[in-house]
């Protein structure tokens, strides 16, 4: 199949992943027309680690991060969320648990058009039963943390793609998840916005958050803990890539020594 | 170049004219300013490093004689070094797509480790210009220089993939 090295991808820091796949499998269509996006995955994220999967369009991450967030049944495997089964939840303990323990930020944003970016913010937090002032006064301190307190009267249309996706950053945290799951999140934004929502990862990874990122933007994957190559449905490489020298700089950009 | 004779003589011994068909055909149209007699002059100076051992191969009526050439061992010992090399960026693509075709050819490497050696290179110089980038303000012109340097990256990362494509379609990871 795949000489991937060993079967499953191990998280190094120990303790109970935050999250765990276990032969993880997704099929859609039937007889010859069967596919197998997610192809029999195992995979542990390590509370506090930030993991890249990247791939190629049509290599099934997208499919593996909505299976792992909930928004799509298994047709066959595990998938262990601190500790619950989501694969085996009924309809309205996986709603439940998507709206509280998980954070989901999308690439074309999914703002509510007719709420300003505060409202969009406490959302989350009124759905799972806080109260209206609990709730506002969360959503006040998250956009202050993704830095837009002073945006948060304006309706997203009034938004740069940037300042739209730190909203949607700032909704996904409004709960507390246990993980964050993103797909493509920066696939909508010029290279001044990508470094706005890169540093914001980095607070949050710094603070302790949880955060599986799928994407084709090897920026994202650079900075990431753990980066797994995923193609046809498998992890076909993993990478943990730590910093180099500040010396390569110079020589990268042309500079002779 | 001598480490892409060398290589393309990995597959088998052959004469001078063959290993320039099999560059042309490698190459295409970037190899079409290539000198004609620039794989002669590369052998010879293989043959005086040591690197390819000649033999003559006598004429046929119709043919005149024509020199075999064939990888020595330190050749060999050349070739498996240049492949495990991870030297990018430096090289122009022409090298690195040679190695692929080289070790693909040769049976010398998986082409898809070398695609993946490099690509991890790749990605963790583009950390490094990523973690400079962020801690630099927005708006000034160092960071203006680190996009340039990221977006270079970022290109040579998205032709890496499609070597992967190209070589995992070939077979060589099943």
């Amino acid at each position: 199949m795949n000489n991937t090295p060993e079967r499953r991808v191990m998280s190094e820091t120990g303790g109970s992943p935050v999250l765990r796949a276990d032969r993880l499998r997704k099929e859609f269509g039937k007889g010859d027309a069967l596919v197998r996006a997610v192809d029999e995955i195992d995979l542990e994220v390590a509370q506090g680690e930030t993991l890249a999967v990247m791939g190629p369009s049509g290599c099934g991450k997208s499919t593996l991060l909505h299976l792992l967030g909930g928004l799509e049944r298994p047709t066959a495997g595990q998938i262990l969320l601190a500790g619950s089964r989501l694969d085996q939840m009924g309809e309205r303990a996986l709603a439940r648990l998507r709206r509280t323990a998980v954070g989901f930020v999308f690439q074309a944003f999914h703002l509510i058009d007719e709420l300003t970016a505060r409202e969009n913010v406490e959302l989350p937090a009124l759905l799972a039963g806080r109260s209206p002032r609990a709730a506002r006064h969360r959503a006040a301190g998250l956009l202050e943390q993704v830095g837009l307190a002073d945006r948060a009267g304006f309706l997203p249309a009034a938004l740069s793609g940037g300042q739209r996706q730190r909203v949607a950053i700032a909704r996904a945290l409004a709960n507390d998840p246990l993980v964050v799951l993103a797909d493509e999140p920066t696939g909508n934004l010029d290279s001044a916005a990508t470094l706005d929502v890169l540093r914001l990862f980095d607070e949050l990874h710094a603070a302790g958050q949880t955060l599986v990122i799928v994407t084709h933007d090897s920026r994202i994957a650079a900075t990431a803990d753990r980066l797994i190559s995923m193609r046809d449905g498998a992890f076909v490489d993993e990478t943990r890539l730590t910093g180099g020298t500040r010396g390569n700089l110079g020589s990268l950009a042309g500079l002779e020594g | 170049m001598q480490e892409v004779v060398l290589a393309l003589l990995a597959k088998e011994p052959s004469h001078g004219y063959q290993l320039r068909a099999r560059l042309k055909e490698a190459l295409g149209p970037v190899g079409e300013a290539m000198n004609a007699g620039q794989i002669y002059v590369t052998l010879g100076r293989l043959e005086k490093a040591g690197l390819v051992a000649c033999e003559l191969e006598p004429g046929l009526p119709d043919r005149p004689d024509r020199k075999v050439y064939t990888l020595t061992p330190a050749g060999q010992q050349r070739v498996a070094a240049w492949l495990a090399e991870v030297t990018w960026p430096g090289p122009a693509p022409a090298e690195f797509h040679l190695k692929l075709v080289a070790a693909a050819a040769g049976r010398l490497a998986d082409p898809l480790a070398i695609v993946d050696a490099q690509r991890r290179e790749l990605l963790r110089l583009l950390r490094d210009t990523q973690r400079a980038a962020m801690d630099e303000p927005g708006g000034t012109p160092a960071g203006l220089l680190l996009e340039g340097v990221a977006l270079r990256l970022q290109a040579d990362l998205r032709w890496l993939e499609a070597c992967e494509r190209h070589w995992a379609g070939q077979g060589s990871r099943s």
